[in-house]
């Protein structure tokens, strides 16, 4: 049942307008994430969820009640911002229950909550301290302890972690899905980084210019985007795209031209009428080597070890570079030529207005 | 010459000028308070006189001719009277021009500022008839209410800088956390703004203190502050340097104790905003 539901939501700044027509509802309990490059409007929705930003159409329904217009501070949300925002003057536990005094919670109640979350988040020894002695990690769980000790309706995070440093990011991170899994409350959670997107979110929310691209699980949105945007956003090393110029149905099959040879593509997998030319998306890894015969030739151009996989750059042509995923001991050298088959259910075929007209055939 | 003479000849000439500028400054202090200590005769004589022998008899004189303890009394009435009741209203305006600014907020501030730019004499005529029309002659509400208005632009510029540096997130966070405006301004805003606000404050109560063109016009004595008393020794009866100087260093004890005892603050707020 949706819990939150917004509706045809717009925001103006002057002559900028920042959303344009957001619709999205939310399910009590899920985790969602809303991503995109910096410019698409996450924060304007975040904030305007929040009711920091006002709207200038549209409407925000929680739990059955129109919060449009309601203040922030009557909105029963609570938000992790990306600066901490922790209240300088005040000590770990006056930021933890600064909420409970405003609502004129009794002591006793105060103290026990304040008890429970900094055990749950480690903070009982830095109850006194002020927010200028804790270390970026600690503030971080001040201020998600800040959100929590309130109970509110639903939690919103504002690129919580982009101010740590990569291992403790990875950390936090996995401490915000156990907290997601224990507390069960709804979560909205903005970030630009696509990982934290993908390991975080039951439903990913992709915007773009001030709308919504596509939303659905990670793994939807990895298999099967409905646009360029989003099949290049989602990934990394991002998806291959190689333009066809020439297509041409063949009975159960669409015979594609891919500088100069052809491949089959079942045609009850195209969406729409045959267009007059296609780019072929294909991930890293759905691209494998064989000794001869293969849907794509090209020489190697360098090889990138990770350790527990490689990644190897292909020159198809002169101006055509793939990547594609190689095992961890890789023989593979700089210069050597290399025949390449395509893993044809896993391609996607583009139109020339980015749109995705073909689709993923369901998993056996 | 190595770059570590470089540097230390750098630090040493840079420290001849500060103390040079300081001593520049700090000098017609100097010369006043030394010139309390002489007779009327030393105070005037060329070349002056470095050694003489220090007398008491200029605070006794002045002591005796005016009462100093009525002046001074006045001079905080009329000082802190108007300083608090320019934060309270400064306050809230700084706080509502900093976080919710308007399309006109700047137009607004350069505006309060212009009233500045108006020569005090210009509006004296119009603002002396109605003290006298309500009866606010040489009374210390008069002072109050011009001090207030006086300081006012001011007031809010100095707040409207500093609550501009301060993060809007902690803001939105206590909004976030049910704060309504009111728990906004007191729990947070007036917390993180104590240096700014009291050397603002100081500031304030400082330029009240030796304002003399209003007190001058607009009291008599009941009203008069320290300044008009001090203006009373360059009298029709001629000048008395010494008796003046004696004057005005009793004048300015009390400010200069009280500014030394909040120095603290004062510097905090005039760097404020260097460390964050």
């Amino acid at each position: 049942m949706t819990y939150l539901a917004i509706t045809d939501l717009q925001k103006h700044y002057d002559s900028y307008h920042a959303l344009r027509g957001i619709n999205l509802s939310i399910t009590e309990g899920e985790f969602v994430v809303f991503v995109g490059p910096s410019g698409c409007g996450k924060s304007t929705l975040l904030r305007t969820i929040a009711g920091l930003e006002s709207s200038t159409g549209g409407s925000i329904e929680l739990d059955g009640r129109d919060i449009t217009e309601v203040a922030s501070s009557k909105r029963d949300l609570a938000m992790v911002f990306q600066s901490y925002a922790l209240y300088p003057h005040m000590t770990v536990a006056d930021n933890l229950s600064f909420a409970l005094r405003l609502a004129k919670v009794s002591d006793a109640e105060i103290k026990e909550k304040v008890r429970s979350v900094s055990a749950s988040l480690q903070l009982d020894a830095l109850l006194e301290r002020k927010p200028k002695e804790l270390s970026g990690g600690q503030r971080q769980r001040v201020a998600i302890g800040r959100a929590i000790v309130r109970q509110p309706k639903v939690f919103l995070f504002d690129e919580p972690l982009s101010n740590l440093d990569a291992a403790l990011r990875v950390q936090m991170r996995l401490e915000l899905a156990r907290l997601h899994k224990k507390l069960g409350t709804t979560m909205i959670y903005v970030t630009h980084d696509q990982v934290e997107a993908m390991t975080l979110a039951d439903r990913v929310v992709i915007l773009n210019a001030g709308q919504i691209e596509q939303v659905g699980t990670p793994l939807e949105l990895y298999r099967q985007p409905n646009s360029r945007f989003v099949a290049e956003f989602i990934g990394t090393p991002k998806m291959n795209l190689i333009a066809a110029n020439k297509i041409i149905r063949q009975e159960e099959t669409l015979a594609i031209e891919l500088l100069g040879q052809q491949i089959h593509f079942p045609a009850n997998r195209l969406k729409g009428p045959l267009p007059d030319s296609v780019v072929v998306g294909i991930r890293p890894e759905h691209m494998s080597l064989v000794e001869s015969g293969g849907d794509l030739t090209g020489r190697i151009e360098l090889v990138e070890h990770l350790g527990s996989e490689a990644y190897a750059h292909l020159q198809l042509s002169s101006d055509q570079t793939i990547i594609i995923k190689a095992p961890a001991r890789t023989e593979l050298k700089d210069g050597q030529e290399v025949s390449l088959k395509i893993d044809i259910s896993e391609m996607i075929l583009f139109n020339k207005n980015d749109r995705v007209i073909s689709v993923i055939p369901e998993e056996v | 010459m190595t770059l570590n003479q470089q540097r230390k000849l750098k630090t040493i000439l840079t420290g001849l000028f500060a103390w040079t500028v300081a001593l520049v400054l700090f000098f017609p202090i100097f010369w006043m308070f030394i010139t309390s200590f002489k007779t009327e005769l030393q105070a005037i004589s060329v070349p002056p006189s470095l050694f003489f022998e220090p007398t008491l008899d200029n605070f006794r004189i002045v002591q005796e001719r005016s009462d100093y303890i009525h002046h001074a009394w006045n001079s905080v009435v009329t000082s802190f009277g108007s300083t608090i009741i320019a934060l309270v209203i400064a306050i809230p305006a700084a706080y509502s021009m900093a976080f919710f600014p308007g399309k006109r907020t700047k137009d607004i501030l350069l505006w309060m500022l212009s009233t500045k730019m108006l020569p005090a004499v210009g509006v004296l005529v119009p603002i002396y008839i109605l003290c006298r029309d309500y009866g606010l002659l040489d009374s210390k509400t008069a002072l109050v209410i011009i001090f207030t208005l006086m300081n006012l632009p001011i007031i809010v510029w100095m707040l409207f800088s500093y609550f501009k540096d301060l993060p809007k997130e902690i803001l939105e966070a206590a909004r976030m956390d049910g704060a309504t405006p009111w728990d906004e301004v007191v729990k947070v805003v007036l917390p993180l703004s104590v240096g700014a606000i009291s050397s603002t404050a100081l500031l304030s109560i400082v330029l009240c203190w030796n304002e003399a063109f209003w007190s001058l016009n607009l009291t008599a004595s009941d009203a008069a502050p320290l300044t008009a008393m001090i203006a009373s020794y360059s009298s029709p009866e001629g000048l008395f340097w010494a008796k003046l100087s004696a004057a005005s260093t009793l004048a300015c004890a009390p400010i200069v104790i009280f500014g030394w005892f909040c120095q603290k603050q004062l510097v905090q707020g005039l760097t404020f905003g260097a460390v964050k």
